[in-house]
């Protein structure tokens, strides 16, 4: 089906114009001089940013993480901690947020719960989630859920009950049924909402799943940037780091791709 | 309406709508506010009645009640004699700002009220939809979002949405404001056509009194807040109408008597000396209150001193006696 929707909407014209232009040329030029930088303020001992390991000691490592299985094997493991508990809070989250947008008698029961529960960052449920679930696989799957939960949920409640009452007026008037009113009117009405909540519980979630491994595991990426630091290992540090940063980049740019497919008339320009 | 022809007969299901002392108010307590008081009158059958009143005398609200939005605190709704209970699609409304669905492109729009009441199949319905389209120029933006398409389109797209499903009553609350002039005198003919072609009961709301006299068969002149009518001017302008008829001297003279009238309303908010906005406000509801009962027409003052459409005027007016 992905592949469906690639090839569908794909312009290989106007793909090339948008990589390559002047802000992508500034924008690999600044990366350039960055990494000069560092790599001079390293060698020059420069306090502090000195005792970083250098972008050459880091290539050099990089080259051999790139071949070791654990090193992918750590990816593995944090992207299904990701998959699994976001999705989760997904489909968990869009119904629940629907049904507190759209009927009050459930939003008074529920929302004040989530009113209590919201301002705990999901990092604080770490100790309590360890101790309550029987793996530590299942205790982070959670705390990564409660990351995508609260946000998706949140979103949708305040894009359900921000709908404009013309759009329901008008399709009452235009004869509706109740279902109409909810898979063609509410619920496209929600969709951006939604996709809101899902970039930002997307970006959440690889904050949660990073700390919780260094915490309570022995395996994903946040525990190799932990073990290399614990290890003394430094190039293995940032490597790590870089690795946190392109996954949650590519899970991002990937909610980004999907949410736009959703609401094709938000890009109409 | 079951035959399901392709074509828009003119005033084929055109439907009359008759209100009687409707009353409305919003709040509670002291911040209680009276909209409307003792509004009364007929939307003819297959005319095009338009309301003209101050600016937050309570138009939309009356709009409202009619589609069935807003249930009235009393008084009577009824079309074609039966009593409104909810909005439905043998009254539809064309709202101020679009109300098009931003989600939908310009065809899934139009064809959104067949779609839902399932009484056509698919290719019927989307042969009507092009057809629609072609009549306000929108075939070529069929697949174009709400979002791309100018304020006119919108409005014409809203309009046709609308007729496909060929409510007994098309009600118009003020749909071409926030138009430029250019797109509104254009938009106005357009709307005029329309209406001439199928003489569907029309109820078109708006400020502008030179838009008011320019479509009307009949102007409803609305008091103060709270609000009920004033007047009701029937203008004798031969149709198809057309912009120079403007200077006629039928023209002019309902021109004039609305702008003594609407004066006279204007001159009432004025006279407390109020300054602010607030003031005003309170100026029209304290005012309208005082002088809302002597100023109302009743449904007995609607009948038409003409006797040419005497006979559905006189159904109505017996109609409401009856009770």
């Amino acid at each position: 089906m992905t592949t469906a929707v690639i090839a569908q909407g794909f312009n290989w014209t106007r793909c090339r114009r948008k990589i390559a232009n002047i802000s992508t040329a500034r924008g690999i030029a600044a990366i350039v001089v960055f990494t000069i930088v560092w790599e001079l303020c390293t060698r020059l001992h420069v306090p502090i940013i000195g005792n970083v390991p250098a972008p050459s000691a880091v290539l050099a490592a990089l080259g051999k993480q790139l071949v070791s299985a654990e090193y992918w094997l750590s990816w593995r493991d944090s992207c299904l901690r990701i998959l699994s508990g976001f999705v989760l809070a997904q489909v968990l989250g869009i119904p629940l947020g629907l049904l507190m947008g759209m009927n009050r008698t459930a939003r008074e029961l529920i929302y004040p719960v989530f009113e209590i529960m919201r301002p705990i960052p999901p990092l604080a449920w770490v100790p309590a989630s360890v101790i309550f679930w029987p793996t530590s696989e299942m205790s982070m799957m959670f705390v990564v859920f409660l990351g995508g939960f609260f946000t998706v949920v949140l979103n949708i409640v305040g894009g359900a009950r921000s709908i404009d009452i013309r759009y329901i007026r008008a399709a009452h008037s235009l004869g509706s049924s109740r279902s109409d009113i909810f898979w063609r009117v509410m619920l496209p009405a929600t969709l951006p909402s939604i996709v809101v909540g899902m970039t930002v519980g997307m970006g959440i979630t690889w904050a949660v799943v990073v700390a919780a491994e260094m915490i309570a595991s022995r395996s994903g990426l946040g525990f190799l940037t932990w073990r290399a630091y614990v290890a003394g290992e430094y190039p293995l540090i940032i490597i790590g780091m870089m690795s946190i940063g392109i996954a949650g980049y590519m899970s991002s740019a990937l909610i980004r791709f999907i949410g736009s497919r959703l609401t094709p008339w938000l890009r109409v320009f | 309406m079951h035959t399901a022809t392709t074509q828009l007969t003119p005033g084929m299901g055109a439907g009359e709508m008759v209100v009687e002392s409707v009353a409305k108010g919003f709040g509670v307590g002291p911040l209680r506010k009276q909209v409307l008081r003792g509004c009364s009158f007929v939307l003819e059958k297959g005319k095009l009645t338009v309301l003209i009143g101050p600016s937050g005398c309570g138009k939309s609200t009356l709009v409202n009640a009619l589609a069935g939005y807003e249930t009235p605190d009393s008084g009577k709704v009824l079309i074609d004699g039966q009593p409104v209970t909810g909005p439905g699609p043998d009254r539809l409304v064309v709202f101020q700002e679009t109300a098009l669905f931003p989600w939908m492109t310009t065809f899934e729009n139009v064809s959104y009220g067949p779609r839902v009441q399932r009484k056509l199949p698919e290719r019927e319905y989307a042969e009507e939809t092009m057809k629609l389209l072609d009549l306000v120029g929108l075939r070529d933006f069929r697949d174009k979002y709400p979002a791309q398409l100018s304020g006119g389109m919108q409005r014409r797209a809203e309009l046709v949405r609308a007729m496909i499903n060929r409510p007994k009553v098309m009600l118009m609350d003020e749909p071409f404001r926030g138009l430029d002039a250019m797109t509104r005198a254009l938009m106005q003919e357009y709307y005029v056509r329309l209406f001439e072609e199928h003489r569907g009961t029309n109820l078109f709301v708006t400020s502008e009194l030179e838009e008011a006299i320019f479509l009307a068969d009949n102007l409803l002149i609305l008091t103060n807040r709270p609000a009920c009518v004033k007047k009701v001017i029937r203008v004798d302008l031969p149709r198809p109408r057309t912009f120079d008829m403007m200077t006629s001297a039928e023209y002019q003279r309902c021109k004039f008597e609305a702008l003594e009238l609407l004066h006279e309303e204007a001159m009432k908010s004025f006279a407390s000396g109020g300054v602010n906005a607030a003031d005003f406000i309170e100026a029209c509801a304290q005012l309208g209150q005082d002088q809302a009962q002597p100023t109302c027409l009743g449904l007995d003052d609607m009948a038409p001193p003409e006797v040419s459409d005497g006979a559905g005027q006189r159904k109505a007016d017996g109609a409401v006696s009856d009770r």
